[in-house]
This record gives structure tokens, C-alpha cells and sequence, in this order.
């Protein structure tokens, strides 16, 4: 169990450079998830803390101390990766001991590590198998198995779920952290799945190409996402995004598709007519009451194109006249019915207290001035 | 319907042909078999000759006979040709021919898998300056087998003072790269996790060899053995040119040398005997490791 810090870790293939300066500190039993799209440099950055890639730039400390130049061995840390990579040739037992047997533990520790470990995952029965003789769940525990043996410093997991189907994703998901907590291990979860990201982490760092976009716990990146990528990345159906620009002296917007919205947290600082991104999740878009607009709302009017209903909720996706799209995720009773040939226009409400700001240019997260 | 148009019954009569009254399974396999048949007995009967051959005496075959049916001579004829051998000059006695064959195919199979073992090995695992060049020169040594390098081999080993050793027999032999092609494209297909798993378990580059490459190519290396065992054992021209001492033999060469140039009669009974002699080690290879990587390709491990 340990701390780690990451200090402007870049890391460059030939002449690409895959990250570009990560900052990062994590305290002890701590599990950080880091997700983003494929390719961002999840996997490089766990590969660069496990010490099989080495960095261009910046220092990784492991428990205060710095182990950039260490071999993986020397770092005392365990991996899980996403094929499992178990030894074919060996059985679950020699898996897990293999580690062990290398440092020239006795023989008695190795056995009584092993069981431990395997009763902790239920695998007890499976320890004389082959890896081919197991399912893929039973894999993934003896993965985890033989990395709880080795009572590491840091755990790392490099998108272990991602080939377990969907039911048994979701049953290791919670294993996992369950035994996380239980194990008090320090962690580096990898993951491109958001769900996943936010069920598991303490804190997740958020990366869009090679940068850390946001480090934050999970609840702080969905209510307080620190820019338009963050904000895009993470929820589900994704939020709405519109264009719009700053008026009022500062304390509304006004959307390129015509309502007024004024700030319902503050003034923005900036130059009037100042480009913006407002960002509003579908399920923030409420249903037009009959009558007026109140006076923290925007009416808008969409064409729905289409409806996709979940059961006590529909999600519909609409276009405003301008001809950008809005999503909204509405309770079913709320939604006409639609059917038929003909367009369907839909008066929907956008309420001023759920509104994310963001700078056009940059996409930064614009915050009220104090 | 007679009045259908013209292509219409053609279509019809393609789609519902009537069904066969004979089985055609049974018609093909008794095919099959006839051709089987005539290909085994083309195959043993050079082998049932030899076997007959080698239960006569001298005087049956040199009469230019050829028994189908074994005759009263074979204990004899074994005996003098595992202790005495045969031919015009009772050359080596068989016991030693063979045991000098099973010494240089062994050697040669073991050092030419260890050799290419460990150069694939270095090839595919580790980075290092001029490693593609490496592997291209080893790449090359496939062009030029012995037979082609005869001469400056023969040089080297001549000037080594290995002509007439069992060394100066196996090295050249040894020394080429034929199965390094071969282990590199199977370590190619061992995934980098599994290596990068070992790192983090502790593993050094040789306990990883050990431990995980080792057992993993069991099957490969079980057939490669096989494949050159017999390369060794039917080896030629390089023991002939490197060895003259009756005692370095090999069989292949003193069978061979058993046969004479037409001067006096051979004593055939001998020689075929030593043959049938000279077939059983290979069969025996070929058997038992057959059972080590057909086991090893049912169960596959990967
Ligand atoms: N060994 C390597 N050599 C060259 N490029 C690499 C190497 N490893 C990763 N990359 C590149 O770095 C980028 C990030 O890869 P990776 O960290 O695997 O992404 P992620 O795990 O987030 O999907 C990709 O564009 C990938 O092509
Ligand atoms: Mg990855």
C-alpha cells in the first residue's frame, strides 16, 4: 500500500508524442479509474507506472520514492490485463504462485498466499485446472488472484472487464471494488466504459488525447464538468450542446437558435457577445407546461426525428430550427404520441439551474464570477 | 404443365433430379480403398523384399532370385551383421554403424533446435542494434547447407583438426538455420502480455525461456525433432567426406560402402539385414515422438 504521484509524465513513439505532460497524485488505498475514448494513452500511462514502457519526460514515486528507472520487478506492483494473459502451460495454482515462487518465498507461505487468495475469489475449487478448462469470468478471477497473491503496492487493471459479457461485467464490477476496499490497495483502473468509470472510482481522471482533461470525482465530472469534452464524454444519452452568445452584460445567453437564457448561478465575466457552448444533459430538458415559459426557463420548439422508448422514460432526439440537435430524455406520460408520417413538433423547456457554460474557443468550463 | 416454357423443365429437372438407387458412399469408398490398397503395397513391398531378403543366405539372392517368403538363414544373418558386418571387407559391425548414426542425428537435432532456439528467441524478445541484420544472416544460412559451403567447410574443419571426430561430423551440420524461421514465427504468436506478465512476476529473460517459452513449444519442438533427426540420419555426403575411420561409420554410408563395384558377389543377405537394422531407429523416433505432439496438438495450450 502506498501513495503514487505521476509528475509531467510525457511519453513519445518515434516522433508522436501519445501523452503530453500528466500530472497526477493519488493517496494511499485510493482507486483512481482513468477513462477515456480508444487510443487517448489509458494503456500507455498504466504500462508506464508498471514500468514496462519507460517515460520520455517527468517522474513516477511510488511510496515517496522514485521508481521511473526501476525494472517492473522492482516496483512491486501487480497487473491485470485485459486477456488475462495467464500462463497457458501452468494450472490456476501455478498461475497465481508463479510470482511468488520467483522471490523465493517457502513453499508453505506460497500455498497458504494462494488459497487465501483463492477462497477470497471463490476459484478455491479450480486451483488444479488450466486456464483453457475455465470460462472467461473464472479467468478474470484467477487474473485478479494472482495479483492479490503478491500483496503489491499498486494495483493496475488495464480494461480487465472488457471481454466478460455484459451480465458478468457487471457482477465483477462490483467484485472488484468490493475487494478494493477490502484489500486497502492502492489503484489504477483503465477503463473507455463511463459506467463503469463512475461505479468504481474514487476519482476518475478523464483523458482526451494524452491530456488529463479532468480529475475529479465521479459526481464533480458529471455536475461540474471542467470542459466541453469532459462534458460530452461522460453521461448517457450524451448532452446537448448549443450555440450561443454571452448578453446581458454577463448574466444570460442567448441561443443562436433565439431564446434568452439568463445564468441562474451568476454572472459570466467576458466581452458581450462573447462565443459560448451551453451544455444541457437530456434528461435536464423538461416537457413544455401549458402556457408560458417561466422566467428561468427557455422555450424552445423542436421537429422530432426520433423516439426511442425505454419504458418509463423516452429518449427523443429533435432538431431546433436553427438545425441543431437536442436530445431530450423525458418520463413517457410526458411524451405525445408519435407515429405516422407527418413532423412532429415538440415545445420543450431548457431550466437555467441545469445549465453547463463553456467557453466556444477552448471549450473550458466558464464559471461565474464571485 | 406442358405448356411451360422452354428453360422451365430444364430448371426443374436440375433442381429434382431423381434420388440415386445405388449409395454413392459406398461406390467411392471401395474406390478409395483399391487405390489405398495399391499405394500400401507399393509402399511395402520394397520393405517386405528387404525383410524376406535378410532371411536368406548369400547364394539364394545372388542367384538373382527374389523370395517373397522368408527363409531359415535370419538369426545368422542378423548375428553377423550386427556383430561382424558385412560386405567384402566385414566393414563395421552394425552395432557400432548404428550407434554412431543415433550419436550424429541426436547431436544434430539437439544442436540445431538449441541453436535456433535461442536465436529466435534473442530475435523475437529483445530489442538490440542489428537485430533484423542478425536475423537476415541466420536467414541466409538457409541458402547455403552444407553441400554448397562443401569445400571452405572441409577447409575450416581440416585446419581445426576435426576431420575424423564425431565433432568435426555434427558442427557444420548444426550450423545452419533451419528452424530458427520456424521458432521465431511461433514466439511472433506468443502475446506481449504474457511476456509483460512474466516481467511483473519477476521473471529474468532466461527463467522466462525456461519456464514459459520452453514449455510452450514442447509440440514444435517435439516434431522439429523428428523432422531432423532423420535430416541427421540420412546424412551423406558430409560423412563421407569427413570421416574415413571405420570406427566414426555412420549407417546410411556403410551400407553404402557394404555394396560393391561388381567385382566379386555381394553378400545381400548381410546388407539387408543392416537395412532392416538401419530402419529402426527412425521408425522408433517417429513413433514415439509422434505420440508427444499428437497429444500436444489435441490439448493445444494457447
Ligand atoms: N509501442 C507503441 N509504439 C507506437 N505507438 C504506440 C505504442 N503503444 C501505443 N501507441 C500509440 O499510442 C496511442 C495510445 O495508445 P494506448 O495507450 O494503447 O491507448 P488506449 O489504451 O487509451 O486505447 C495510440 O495512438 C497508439 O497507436
Ligand atoms: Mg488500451
Amino acid at each position: 500500500m502506498a501513495t503514487l504521484a505521476l509528475e509531467g509524465i510525457r511519453k513519445s513513439f518515434g516522433p508522436v508524442e501519445v501523452l503530453h505532460g500528466i500530472d497526477l497524485d493519488v493517496a494511499d488505498g485510493e482507486m483512481i479509474v482513468m477513462v477515456g475514448a480508444s487510443g487517448c494513452g489509458k494503456s500507455t500511462l498504466l504500462r508506464l507506472v508498471a514500468g514496462l514502457e519507460v517515460p520520455t519526460e517527468g517522474r513516477i514515486l511510488i511510496g515517496g520514492r522514485d521508481v521511473t528507472a526501476l525494472e517492473p520487478a522492482e516496483r512491486d506492483i501487480a497487473m491485470v490485463f485485459q486477456n488475462y494473459a495467464l500462463y497457458p502451460h501452468m494450472t490456476v495454482f501455478g498461475n497465481m504462485a508463479y510470482g511468488l515462487k520467483i522471490r523465493g518465498l517457502p513453499r508453505a507461505e506460497i500455498a497458504r498466499r494462494v488459497q487465501e487468495a483463492a477462497d477470497l475469489l471463490g476459484i478455491g475449487a479450480l486451483l488444479d485446472r488450466r486456464p483453457r478448462q475455465l470460462s472467461g469470468g473464472q479467468r478474470q478471477r484467477v487474473a485478479m488472484g494472482r495479483a492479490i497473491v503478491r500483496e503489491p503496492k499498486l494495483f493496475l487493471f488495464d480494461e480487465p472487464l472488457s471481454n466478460l459479457d455484459a451480465k458478468l461485467r457487471v457482477q465483477m464490477r462490483a467484485e472488484i471494488r468490493r475487494l478494493q476496499r477490502r484489500l486497502g490497495v492502492t489503484s489504477l483502473f483503465v477503463t473507455h466504459d463511463q459506467t463503469e468509470a463512475m461505479t468504481l472510482g474514487d476519482r476518475l481522471v478523464v483523458m482526451n488525447a494524452g491530456r488529463a482533461a479532468q480529475v475529479a470525482t465521479p459526481m464533480q465530472v458529471w455536475s461540474r464538468p471542467a470542459d466541453v469534452f469532459v462534458a460530452g464524454f461522460i453521461g448517457s444519452p450524451a448532452m446537448n450542446f448549443l450555440d450561443a452568445t454571452l448578453t446581458h452584460g454577463g448574466t444570460a445567453a442567448t441561443l443562436r437558435a433565439g431564446p434568452v437564457l439568463p445564468f441562474a448561478d451568476g454572472r459570466r465575466a467576458g466581452p458581450e457577445g462573447m462565443g459560448l457552448v451551453l451544455g444541457i444533459r437530456p434528461e435536464h430538458v423538461l416537457a413544455a407546461a401549458p402556457g408560458e415559459a417561466g422566467e428561468w426557463e427557455a422555450a424552445v420548439t423542436v421537429v422530432v426525428e426520433l423516439a426511442e422508448p425505454l419504458g418509463s422514460e423516452t429518449v427523443l432526439h429533435g432538431r431546433l430550427p436553427d438545425g441543431e440537435e437536442l436530445t431530450a430524455r423525458l418520463p413517457a406520460a410526458e411524451v405525445p404520441a408519435l407515429g405516422g408520417a407527418a413532423q412532429v413538433s415538440l415545445a420543450l423547456r431548457l431550466p437555467a439551474a441545469a445549465l453547463h457554460v463553456f467557453e466556444a474557443s477552448g471549450g473550458r468550463r466558464l464559471d461565474p464570477v464571485a | 404443365m406442358p405448356e411451360a416454357p422452354a428453360p422451365a423443365p430444364a430448371a426443374a429437372s436440375r433442381r429434382s433430379r431423381p434420388p440415386r438407387d445405388w449409395n454413392p458412399i459406398h461406390r467411392v469408398s471401395w474406390r478409395t480403398h483399391l487405390w489405398l490398397l495399391l499405394g500400401v503395397a507399393v509402399f511395402c513391398l520394397p520393405v517386405w523384399i528387404t525383410l524376406v531378403g535378410s532371411t536368406h543366405d548369400a547364394s539364394t539372392i545372388g542367384r538373382g532370385d527374389v523370395p517373397l517368403l522368408p527363409g531359415a538363414q535370419g538369426p545368422e544373418n542378423y548375428r553377423v551383421a550386427w556383430l561382424e558386418g558385412g560386405g567384402r571387407f566385414r566393414t563395421t559391425p552394425a552395432w557400432l554403424m548404428l550407434r554412431n548414426s543415433i550419436v550424429m542425428a541426436v547431436l544434430i537435432a539437439a544442436g540445431k533446435i538449441a541453436i535456433s532456439l535461442l536465436s529466435a528467441f534473442a530475435v523475437v524478445f529483445f530489442r538490440f542494434p542489428g537485430r533484423m541484420l542478425a536475423f537476415w544472416m541466420i536467414f541466409v544460412t538457409l541458402m547455403l547447407p552444407v553441400e554448397v559451403r562443401i569445400i571452405p567447410t572441409f577447409q575450416v574443419m581440416v585446419s581445426l583438426g576435426l576431420v575424423n571426430t564425431m565433432a568435426g561430423l555434427t558442427i557444420p551440420l548444426i550450423a545452419s538455420a533451419t528452424a530458427t524461421l520456424l521458432f521465431r514465427q511461433f514466439f511472433l504468436t506468443i502475446p506481449d502480455e504474457l511476456v509483460e506478465a512474466a516481467k511483473l512476476d519477476g521473471a529474468g529473460p532466461l527463467r522466462f525461456l525456461r519456464d514459459v517459452v520452453l514449455p510452450l513449444s514442447r509440440t514444435n519442438i517435439a516434431a522439429l525433432f523428428v523432422i531432423l533427426f532423420l535430416y541427421g540420419w540420412n546424412q551423406y555426403l558430409w560423412p563421407l567426406l569427413v570421416v574415413n575411420d571405420q570406427s566414426l561409420q555412420t549407417v546410411v554410408l556403410g551400407l553404402a560402402r557394404m555394396i560393391g563395384n561388381g567385382d566379386s558377389q555381394n553378400e545381400w543377405n548381410t546388407i539387408m539385414a543392416t537395412a532392416v537394422l538401419s530402419l529402426l531407429p527412425p521408425v522408433a523416433v517417429v513413433v514415439l515422438m509422434q505420440r508427444w505432439f499428437v497429444r500436444g496438438l489435441t490439448e493445444t495450450e494457447k
